[in-house]
């Protein structure tokens, strides 16, 4: 996020798009719902399902899965045309305007409605309108935005709609990406990425080869390639180009999409080690299985969506034969040739901090007493609300023109239906820990596709009946939940269910910057299951 | 903002202009007891044991009553003593209050404050309306209408925190008792048991299923961590038993959560000590798995990395970090990968 949870009150209008936040980020959601119930606030809710945000909007728009460039360059254009836009903040702070507003021009809301789905263009502009007359306006979006084979594109049509209306780089405003796991963004900021090392340094840099060198004091030369992403690291075991896996408290045979090509590639690697918790899907396949420990019997920081970085105590005593995830690497490391002589979690952040600018100030006594978010560069920095205020990091705010692609799957008479996925309220991810957690899988106990009631009567199913889904990658059969929840001709499925796994369905077409597969739309079909 | 002075209890005080009496008591150390009042939903000025005497003569219900300037508050004196008793003589002659079975023994502010006044069960017998006993209906929340104080603090929490709108006042006078959404049962309606009513309710009328232990809250231990789940970063308090079995999670005031935890949050945490953990090295012979030493376990993996490594090269091994651990141990494994490896590949599920 640009900007901070604790501003929520300082919006007057919100936009919600690919974020079903009431049930993913039930907290936040909340906080939106307290200022648009209690308070009057204005929101607009893009989304291709009638979440629960969208009984509360000023204006919803249910849009067709993977149409959310068009209607972001809906809103620019009908801000731009009706002159709403901050002209001031773009002509100080941003460049490549004339060459965005020549993009926009066709996207017409007429044209916009077409591609989105939508019957009635007019609800774009007073949207639009909206966003100009209640400012400032925070852009809230989750995975619904980016994972598509256009999500980087998404996040620009994001960012240049928040500099138009000049809501970036001030309070209560901002393009706030919800972060999907507990530490994801720390994840990140540490490097756990294929081309960066800790704070986005590039590893294809010879002075942040040299830094690190030096840092870390190996004796081996620092690879100066950037290396795969998890999708593509699946392939290359397939291709048999990479051999071993080493893998850390992820579910890949549930997580990643098209199961069937992940499993393959698991079975193709000569070496598989997982470091878990329980015996996951992947850990089952696996030739070596370490087992870690939790988060609650462990000492560390994450960091969490907002940049906030916070301390995490060890409550419970860890259980007899685990050991401390980074015990474990650190004796991997140090029998392959290391020498590091880390004692506890605390000596690790010490040296993250000589590494990672953005932490340099960051210390773990501070964390107990202080409200921490990077950038946070020196001990005496209070750390870092909002991002963008005065200058953005590369100097002016890059408006970007986009256009508009389809998503690689489009209907047809064989596949003639759309899947979505996505998490449910009660579960987190591969169910790992919530549906070994006896109250939520209780509450939510089995996987199910939600089914428009027009498709449902067109197919002739009712509520509760098994149906089978397939898409060209696999079938999976499972009950049907008839509502009025997705855009007809749209079923959505939570992934978190091992007995009906969505992404034996899913697509892995990536996105070519940044690699997202596009789990947010493939082709499907629906047949019912006759018992 | 304007700064006001008043004295309270014969002490000069500043605060500021709006704030309550009791916002500015409490501000300077000033104890005045209070059920209804709670600094995470607005004033509701119903319970009445916050009252306190202003310039004299006038009582007034502290939570509701903006401070004036040089305005002289007496916090408790024999009069008000004596009315806080009487007023929690009723509570207690309406409800079933025996603490003996309580869940909430320990933790209940209606037990401390009868403590603290003297409060007894009155002798007279008094009609007691029986109310709702649901302990079943509900996965996460347990009802007992009999030791509800009508202070309407679930009410607000669920209306103002969770913005759920279930916990709604039903019937009137002696009557009166809570309603979710019109359902008798709370399992039946549409609540999403976030359990915000239970953490903010002052008595044992709203309590938690039980997932792994239970305790006495005069021996449960506390200690904060950062909940597991998605991005928000809510701080929790974990409570743990004597026998270091994990009790109840409750929202951390300090958060970003400010307090609020959704229903993962609060009951998803007994997997930590399940029986699907692992609790020894596997190492896979034959298609089968057989517990190893963890010196056996590590010399083999790193004596096979290493081989494969000298046979394919470092690009040959790639490492799936985790969203789901720490910042350390994610450092840790970027560098293991980089600095021993010698590869970059090394991601984990941002994109997925």
């Amino acid at each position: 996020m640009t900007n901070s949870i604790r501003e929520i009150p300082l919006t007057e209008s919100f936009l919600v798009i690919g974020s079903n936040t009431t049930e993913n980020h039930p907290v936040i959601g909340s906080m939106i719902k307290n200022e648009v119930i209690n308070k009057g606030k204005k929101l607009v809710v893009v989304d291709p399902r009638k979440i629960e945000l969208a009984k509360h909007a000023d204006v919803f728009l249910q849009i067709k899965p993977g149409t959310n460039v068009a209607i972001l360059n809906g809103f620019a254009h009908v801000l731009i045309k009706e002159n709403l836009y901050d002209k001031e903040f773009v002509k100080e702070r941003c460049e490549g305007f004339d060459e965005m507003a020549k993009t926009l021009e066709k996207y017409t809301p007429e044209h916009v409605a077409k591609i989105c789905g939508l019957d009635d263009p007019s609800k774009i502009v007073e949207a639009a309108r909206i966003f100009a007359a209640s400012k400032p306006m925070a852009l809230y979006y989750c995975m619904g935005i980016t994972q598509f084979k256009s999500g980087v594109n998404g996040v620009k049509c994001c960012a240049n709609l928040q500099m138009l209306l000049g809501n970036l780089g001030i309070p209560g405003g901002g393009v706030n990406p919800l972060r999907g796991q507990n530490n994801v963004q720390g994840a990140c900021d540490m490097g756990a990425l294929n081309a960066v090392y800790p704070a986005y340094q590039p590893v294809a840099n010879e002075e942040n080869q040299k830094k690190f060198k030096e840092a870390w004091k190996t004796p081996l030369e620092l690879s100066i390639k950037p290396g795969l992403t998890i999708v593509e690291s699946l392939n290359a075991a397939i291709a048999g180009d990479v051999k071993a896996l080493y893998v850390f408290g992820e579910n890949p045979v549930m997580s990643d999409p098209n199961q069937h090509h992940v499993i393959e590639a698991l079975e193709h690697a000569e070496f598989v080690v997982v470091q878990d918790i329980v015996l996951t899907e992947t850990a089952a396949l696996a030739d070596v299985v370490l087992p870690g420990r939790a988060f609650i019997e462990k000492e560390g920081t994450a960091s969490n969506t907002e940049r906030r970085v916070q301390p995490m105590h060890k409550v419970v005593e860890p259980l007899k034969g685990t050991q401390d995830d980074w015990w474990i690497i650190m004796q991997i490391a140090n029998r392959m040739g290391a020498s590091w002589d880390y004692t506890c979690a605390k000596d690790i952040f010490e040296e993250v901090r000589k590494v990672t600018p953005s932490y340099a100030g960051i210390t773990y006594e501070r964390l107990e007493k202080e409200l921490i978010q990077w950038p946070c560069p020196n001990e005496q920095h209070p750390g870092t609300q909002y991002l963008h205020k005065e200058k953005f990091n590369r100097g002016l705010g890059l408006m970007s023109a986009i256009e508009f692609t389809p998503p690689a799957e489009d209907v047809d008479p064989e596949y003639p239906m759309i899947l979505t996925t996505g998490r449910i309220l009660q579960h987190f991810h591969t169910g790992t820990m919530t549906r070994n957690s006896r109250i939520l899988d209780e509450i939510a106990p089995e996987g199910f596709v939600e089914l428009h009631s027009n498709d449902a009567s067109n197919y002739n199913v009712s509520d509760g009946e098994v149906v089978s889904i397939s898409t060209r990658r696999g079938s999976v059969r499972m009950k049907a939940r008839v509502t009025d929840k997705p855009k007809p001709n749209v079923v959505f499925m939570p992934f978190h269910f091992v007995e009906a796994a969505a992404n034996k369905l899913t697509i892995d077409a990536l996105d070519p910057t940044c690699k997202i597969p596009e789990y947010k739309v493939c082709a499907c079909k629906i047949e019912k299951v006759n018992a | 903002m304007n700064k006001i002075q008043l004295t309270i209890d014969g002490v000069e005080v500043t605060g500021t202009q709006g704030q309550t009496i009791l916002e500015i008591a409490r501000d300077n150390g000033f104890d005045i007891p209070t059920l209804c009042y709670h600094p995470s939903i607005s004033k509701t000025g119903a319970c009445r044991l916050c009252i306190v005497r202003v310039n004299g003569n006038m009582i007034k219900a502290s939570c509701t009553e903006p401070a004036a300037e040089g305005a002289k508050i007496i916090t408790e004196d024999a009069e008000i003593a004596g009315l806080r008793k009487g007023i929690l003589e009723m509570l207690l002659a309406e409800g079933d209050h025996n603490c003996l079975y309580c869940e909430e023994n320990g933790n209940c502010e209606l037990q401390a404050l009868c403590y603290r006044y003297g409060a007894e069960n009155p002798a007279a017998d008094f009609p007691k309306n029986k109310r709702q006993i649901d302990v079943t209906s509900s996965k996460g929340l347990r009802r007992n209408e009999n030791r509800c104080v009508l202070c309407g603090r679930c009410v607000k929490a669920c209306a103002e925190i969770q913005v759920q709108n279930v916990w709604q006042f039903d019937g009137r006078g002696s009557h009166a008792c809570l309603t979710s959404d019109m359902f008798e049962k709370l399992g039946d309606s549409s609540c999403v048991q976030c359990g915000q009513c239970v953490q903010i309710c002052p008595t044992g009328a709203l309590s938690f299923q039980t997932v792994l232990g239970r305790g006495p809250e005069w021996e449960l231990k506390k200690e904060s961590s950062i909940c597991i789940y998605c991005g928000v970063g809510c701080k929790i308090d974990f409570y743990t038993n004597k026998q270091g079995q994990l009790v109840k999670a409750i929202g951390n005031p300090d958060g970003p959560n400010k307090g609020h935890l959704c229903v993962k949050g609060r009951f998803g945490f007994d997997f930590v000590q399940g029986d699907k953990r692992i609790t020894s090295p596997l190492i896979k012979r034959n298609g089968k798995f057989e517990e190893a030493s963890w010196d056996e376990a590590l010399d083999y993996v790193s004596k096979r990395f290493s081989e494969i490594k000298q046979a394919s090269g470092p690009d040959s091994i790639m490492a799936f970090s985790s969203a789901k651990c720490t910042n350390e141990e994610n450092y840790l494994m970027q560098k293991f990968m980089r600095a021993v490896v010698g590869t970059n590949n090394v991601d984990h599920c941002a994109r997925l």
